[in-house]
């Protein structure tokens, strides 16, 4: 296949309100070639979610896309019809979720639900149990066999997000959305998780969507990195690029917030002062003008137009790339 | 001097679905021991981190020394006053020298009341009747770095950083020695984390606070906590002051943790250690050393014989018969 394989060009969602249309992504652009992992990075509230509804057209009653497309191999998903989009859930795009404790169903055994997913491949009753014994297996649980036949609440968390992902594999999608897979995890379960997930990628070659606001996990899974703010694709590149020689002040300010890099013990640690602005009603120019030390007059009047800097390194930013590497 | 809270061979247990028998009160009632033994002291003044993987009792912990929960064996002082079988009549008044920051910081806040309330309640929960609340609210809401119009708001409206800090504010209300954070940074992202960890230090340091702080985060761990014990199902498996426990961890449990910890940087070499198999489930605790089903450096006496709780230097001390070096 040419091209990426999840295009995402200008996508704005806005939710109604009584106060107003908060506007929840704006103009998003953001590319997934095939068999890459791309993360998402952002503070809570920046749109991660809102994306990732977008694109499994599961959004909430009172949002609305005001533009843009979603391609997903040569179509677009804004406008396949209900029937389609269904076949396409689980199938060829599947997800999973923040917290493995409710990601089962409780009274069903694991065996059950995994065979259960199957529904669409008509095989029988024992091809499918051992397919989910050989997913099982595949995700590091040992004795498959006898496990199928446990409930949820015999398992470990960590377990249950690597049954999780087991089953999120199952039909072999061509995008995989991890939304904070690892969030519910201590350090050495998360790591173990990561792992999985790298080497399940590398045997699927299936693409995925990584989302995440631990940065160390990023650092350690994904090929790129899209960084977002306030409803906005602030800067795109490759892991190296973004840690090692991050454009946009936003991405600056937020690497030099993570604890995890800073290895002496610190009276103050970092932080961005400012809040971010409200999604109903936005200020003029670029919405980090506020909380940006780098701001030129320019930032207060217009919006920053989505730039290359480099190969493959891009940033809507009005200073990205000039002063940029004085800080680093 | 006595500590502010002593902990000693404290043992919390849950009673687990028993069957027939036990529910006729024949036999003995199958339960799960949450917190297996635990010692520990915090001093005056002393950010104490409590670490461990979810299910490691670290939650039950707190939860049991604020009084929410009864542990059934051992010792718990605070300030000297022995807590376990204290009457609530007699427990209240000294609760109020102890505030409970919870996990889930809009969960924990009563959606219909105002800001205003929630941080006033301390006062009306202990018949504090002489104080304003109207300057009060202020003067907490001051401390927390928030502006005084947040007194009018309610949960709702709140970002999860401010929520938080209405927690912090709210612990603070009745000056507490001793305020029990389970899990303070959980879910914030990462310049929100680092606000909320300057204003707890900033606290320590202006009120004399102590702090014993629930987390699975290390590096919150690293940046506030003053000494640090590791939990592995309910049990301190190593305990000692923060710096040297992160240079010099002597636990492989310890270690694996503190490998594991990610990094921010694409091209990190990373010294990972990995753990076998899988947390073991408290019905069938391994027997001797609890972690020597998954242990890296398991030796062949560790499946036999128990290790003790014994000390590298008087303030750092750990329970494995092979020790890192």
């Amino acid at each position: 296949m040419a091209g990426p394989l999840l295009d995402i060009r200008n996508l704005s969602v806005h939710y109604r309100t009584p106060r107003g249309d908060i506007k929840a992504l704006r103009q998003v652009n953001l590319a997934i070639p095939p068999g890459q992992i791309v993360g998402v990075v952002g503070e809570s509230g920046c749109g991660k979610s809102t994306l990732i509804s977008a694109v499994l057209r599961l959004m909430s009653p009172n949002a609305r896309v005001a533009e843009g497309r979603i391609g997903f191999k040569d179509q677009d998903l804004l406008v396949l019809s209900e029937a389609r989009m269904r076949a396409l859930r689980g199938k060829e795009i599947s997800i999973v979720f923040q917290d493995p404790m409710q990601a089962h169903n409780p009274v069903l055994t694991i065996g059950r639900q995994m065979a259960d997913i199957q529904y669409r491949d008509g095989t029988s009753e024992p091809e499918k149990r051992r397919r989910a014994a050989a997913m099982l297996g595949q995700v590091g649980i040992p004795d498959p066999e006898l496990r199928l036949d446990q409930y949820p609440h015999e398992f470990s968390g960590g377990m249950r997000q690597r049954i999780a992902i087991a089953m999120a594999l199952m039909a072999r999608p061509a995008l995989l959305i991890a939304d904070e897979p690892t969030t519910a995890l201590d350090a050495t379960l998360e790591v173990q998780v990561i792992h999985k997930l790298k080497a399940l990628q590398a045997d699927y070659g299936c693409s995925i969507l990584f989302i995440s606001h631990h940065l160390g996990v990023i650092a350690e899974l994904c090929d790129e990195v899209v960084v977002m703010y306030a409803g906005e694709v602030v800067e795109q590149g490759s892991v190296r690029d973004l840690f090692h020689a991050p454009q946009h002040p936003y991405t600056r300010r937020l690497l030099e917030c993570d604890p995890g890099r800073i290895k002496e013990r610190t009276r103050t640690l970092p932080t961005i002062p400012g809040e971010v602005p409200d999604l109903a009603a936005l200020p003029r120019g670029c919405v980090f003008r506020e909380r940006c030390t780098d701001a030129i007059e320019r930032c207060a009047t217009e919006h920053p137009a989505w730039r290359t800097l480099s190969d493959g390194h891009h940033a809507a930013c009005h200073v990205a790339g000039q002063a940029a590497d004085t800080k680093q | 001097m006595t500590d502010l809270l002593e902990i000693d061979d404290l043992k919390v247990r849950f009673p687990v679905g028993g069957g027939f028998l036990s529910s006729l009160g024949v036999g003995p009632a199958p339960s799960i021991e949450a917190v297996a033994g635990v010692s520990l002291r915090v001093k005056h003044g002393e950010t104490y981190a409590i670490v461990g993987e979810s299910g490691s009792g670290k939650t039950t912990l707190a939860r049991a020394v604020a009084g929410l929960l009864t542990a059934q064996e051992g010792s718990i002082r605070f300030q000297g006053v022995e807590l376990r079988g204290l009457p609530e009549s007699q427990f209240r008044p000294l609760r109020r020298h102890m505030a409970m920051m919870f996990q889930d910081p809009v969960g924990s806040l009563s959606p219909r009341l105002t800001i205003k309330y929630l941080i006033t309640e301390p006062y009306r929960i202990q018949g504090l009747k002489d104080r304003d609340l109207e300057t009060e609210a202020r003067r907490l809401l001051d401390m927390v770095g928030l502006s005084a119009e947040f007194a009018a708001r309610y949960p709702y409206q709140l970002s999860g950083g401010q929520a938080r800090r209405v927690g912090v504010a709210r612990a603070l209300a009745l000056d507490p020695k001793l305020i029990l954070a389970d899990e303070p940074t959980a879910g914030l992202d990462v310049s929100v984390q680092g606000e909320l960890l300057n204003l707890l230090s900033d606290l320590r340091d202006r009120l004399g606070v102590a702090m014993m702080v629930i987390t699975h985060n290390l590096n919150v761990v690293r940046h506030i906590a003053d000494r640090v014990g590791i939990m592995y199902l309910g049990r301190l498996v190593e305990e000692g002051p923060t710096e040297t426990v992160f240079a010099n961890p002597k636990h492989p449990y310890t270690l694996a943790l503190l490998a594991a910890n990610p990094e921010p940087d694409p091209d990190a070499v990373l010294d990972r250690i990995e753990l076998k198999g899988e947390p073991p489930s408290l019905l069938s605790r391994p027997a001797a050393c609890e972690f020597h089903t998954r242990c890296p450096f398991v030796q062949d006496n560790c499946a036999v014989d128990t290790p003790a709780w014994q000390a590298v230097e008087p303030d750092h001390h750990h329970r494995c018969h092979w020790p890192r070096s």
